[in-house]
């Protein structure tokens, strides 16, 4: 691993480690390398860790641990991390009634980008979509690899509830909203599965590292699915990338 | 029969916290908890309750509630016109409650939240690990909302007989003074993106007064004041990265938000400086027009203060302990007509 790195403190209960300042596939499984190393070693007083890009925010317990040994502790890691192999990621599937009231803004991405609508959503579902990371609210998937074509400027002025579901477009990126929230993304469907569901377990569908993909649906394929989530025999469908996932 | 509390009127937002809701950050799940996590923990002290027991944070306007069995309540945090049936309900210390009381917490006085404590603490299902309520997410606490009318909150079962608690009183240097009149001093310590803004950004974030917003929530407090800028337009944000408690979030418009324990877990606006653990309860019991300003600390200072506070509250948990062989015991006593409260400690 680079030796590019710096940890600066966050507060008196958090450090900040950064490991670089761009947003790679590369950079960010570095940062997943080092956040599994620290999971798996004995250091006292980690509290919990936050993932990012291309950032990993150590929170700890200052009662518990000085923040000079854990920064020793990290840079261990970090230098042990260099030979990470990840198990092959897998892809969860998502599947989304596009346009129509579940997507109201598909018409106005369509116009924007000069496309026809069903060309948004086949560039839209096409790609496999890494997440890089998970924040913002519960469940949120910070998505990389959308198509630029069909990149969309967010609402001049945010819808104050968006319901959970919602599949939109900001700029050059693409996500669902896990739940309700007020948003100025574009929205162009919605899937009717729980991407987040605080009482099962995992909460979340997915994780950082793997892939999303988008599958285009019916209404009527969306209500039966619907129906399925609420009676709970609703199983999601994922499967695995063949790429290796070495550092 | 468990007691009940029943929700007469619900105050203006009530909501059951606890320590918080720890570990799932990295899925974007917030801390939620208690704002006020020193009267919070106060509050429960005073009932004999252990430290991550729920409580109820009370916000500006407090519930009234009706009691249906018999418990031991403590109200902490700011300083509420509160009364049990009628008479002044005494706060900072605990006090018994039986059958059919009326317990009302009325506007607050200084402070904006507080805290309610029952011996046994609000008997809520754990989601996640925690009884804390995170309204956005609508989950943990009473069915993941603000308390209503109607709501019938059941009491656990108590630790210990806390019969002996009752009516004992805590040194008042254990009782926070929030002065409205007065500028609130945050320290903080500065980044982690302190280079994201001009050498004027940074003077004015340290040198001016900032005024707290009526859009202020349990998300973040909101301030307004002398905007501080950034470097250039392109160090209004940054690759998304990771939120602690109480980092300092400079947006575009240059006015700071301090990030509170239902605010986002990551995010894109550069953060120039994280304010102290111990100096949190004051950002919470901040409303709307109070003033505060920002000093600069260092991590280590920080820490030393949070071992200090610590160590207070040992102390305190010590005396209330009604073990007969603890080091500190209570006397109150009068003299020329005045009561003082005395601790006497063996060694």
């Amino acid at each position: 691993m680079s030796k590019q790195f710096c940890i600066k403190p966050a507060g008196d209960s958090a450090l900040l480690v950064q490991l670089g300042n761009e947003i790679s596939p590369v950079l960010n499984a570095k940062v997943r390398a080092l956040n599994l190393a620290l999971q798996h070693s004995p250091i006292e007083g980690i509290i919990e860790t936050v993932p990012a890009y291309c950032s990993l925010l150590v929170c700890f317990d200052p009662l518990k641990v000085d923040p000079l040994q854990l920064e020793e502790e990290i840079k261990r890691a970090i230098q042990s991390t260099t030979q990470h192999i990840f198990s092959k990621p897998t892809v969860t599937v998502i599947p989304v009634c596009y346009g129509g009231d579940l997507g109201p803004d598909l018409e106005f991405v369509s116009d924007y980008c000069k496309l026809p609508p069903e060309e948004v959503i086949a560039l839209h579902s096409a790609p496999n979509y890494l997440i890089y990371m998970l924040g913002f609210t519960p469940g949120f998937p910070y998505l990389g690899g959308m198509n630029p074509c069909i990149a969309t400027p967010r609402l001049e002025n945010p819808r104050t509830k968006i319901p959970a579901g919602s599949v939109g477009i900001a700029g050059e990126q693409t996500g669902i909203y896990p739940i309700e929230s007020p948003g100025g993304w574009r929205i162009i469907g919605r899937t009717p599965i729980k991407v987040y569901d605080p009482f099962r377990d995992p909460p979340v569908l997915f994780s950082a590292g793997n892939y999303l993909r988008f599958q285009p649906i019916t209404l009527q394929e969306y209500e039966k699915t619907e129906i399925q989530v609420k009676l709970g025999t609703y199983e999601a469908q994922t499967y695995q990338l063949e790429e290796g996932g070495q550092l | 029969m468990p007691t009940v509390f029943e929700v007469l009127s619900p105050g203006f937002l009530t909501t059951v916290q606890d320590e918080g809701r720890f570990g799932h950050r990295s899925i974007g799940m917030p801390i939620a908890g208690a704002l006020d996590q020193y009267s919070y923990r106060v509050a429960n002290l005073l009932v004999g309750n252990d430290r991550n027991a729920a409580c109820l944070e009370i916000t500006f306007l407090g519930p009234t509630l009706k009691v249906l069995g018999s418990a031991m309540i403590a109200l902490t945090g700011g300083a509420f016109q509160a009364t049990l049936n009628d008479k002044p309900l005494p706060q900072w210390q605990a006090v018994e409650v039986k059958e059919n009381d009326i317990i009302t917490v009325s506007q607050v006085a200084t402070g904006f939240r507080g805290y309610l404590a029952v011996a046994g603490g609000f008997d809520v299902p754990s989601v996640m690990g925690s009884r804390s309520t995170y309204l956005r997410g609508k989950i943990g606490g009473f069915e993941g909302r603000p308390l209503q009318a109607g709501d019938k909150l059941k009491i656990g079962l108590p630790l210990q007989d806390a019969q002996p608690y009752t009516g004992k009183l805590i040194p008042s240097e254990y009782i926070p003074k929030y002065d409205a009149s007065g500028i609130v001093t945050l320290r903080v310590i500065m980044g982690p993106q302190e280079d994201c803004f001009s050498q004027k950004g940074l003077q004015d974030f340290l040198m001016s007064t900032y005024t707290v917003t009526s859009e202020s929530d349990r998300m973040g407090c909101r301030l307004e004041g002398t905007p501080v800028e950034h470097l250039s337009k392109d160090h209004a944000q940054i690759i998304s990265d990771g939120i602690p408690l109480g980092a300092v979030q400079i947006p575009g418009d240059g006015m700071p938000i301090i990030m509170l324990a239902d605010g986002q877990t990551t995010g894109g606006y550069p953060k120039i400086a994280t304010v102290c653990t111990v100096d949190l309860p004051l950002v919470s019991q901040c409303k709307p027009g109070d003033k505060v300003h920002f000093l600069e600390i260092t991590q280590d200072e920080a820490i030393s203060l949070l071992k200090e506070q610590e160590d207070k509250l040992h102390k305190l948990q010590l005396m209330l302990t009604p073990d007969a062989s603890s080091p500190a015991r209570h006397f109150r006593v009068m003299v020329e007509s005045r009561y003082f409260d005395v601790w006497v400690e063996e060694r």
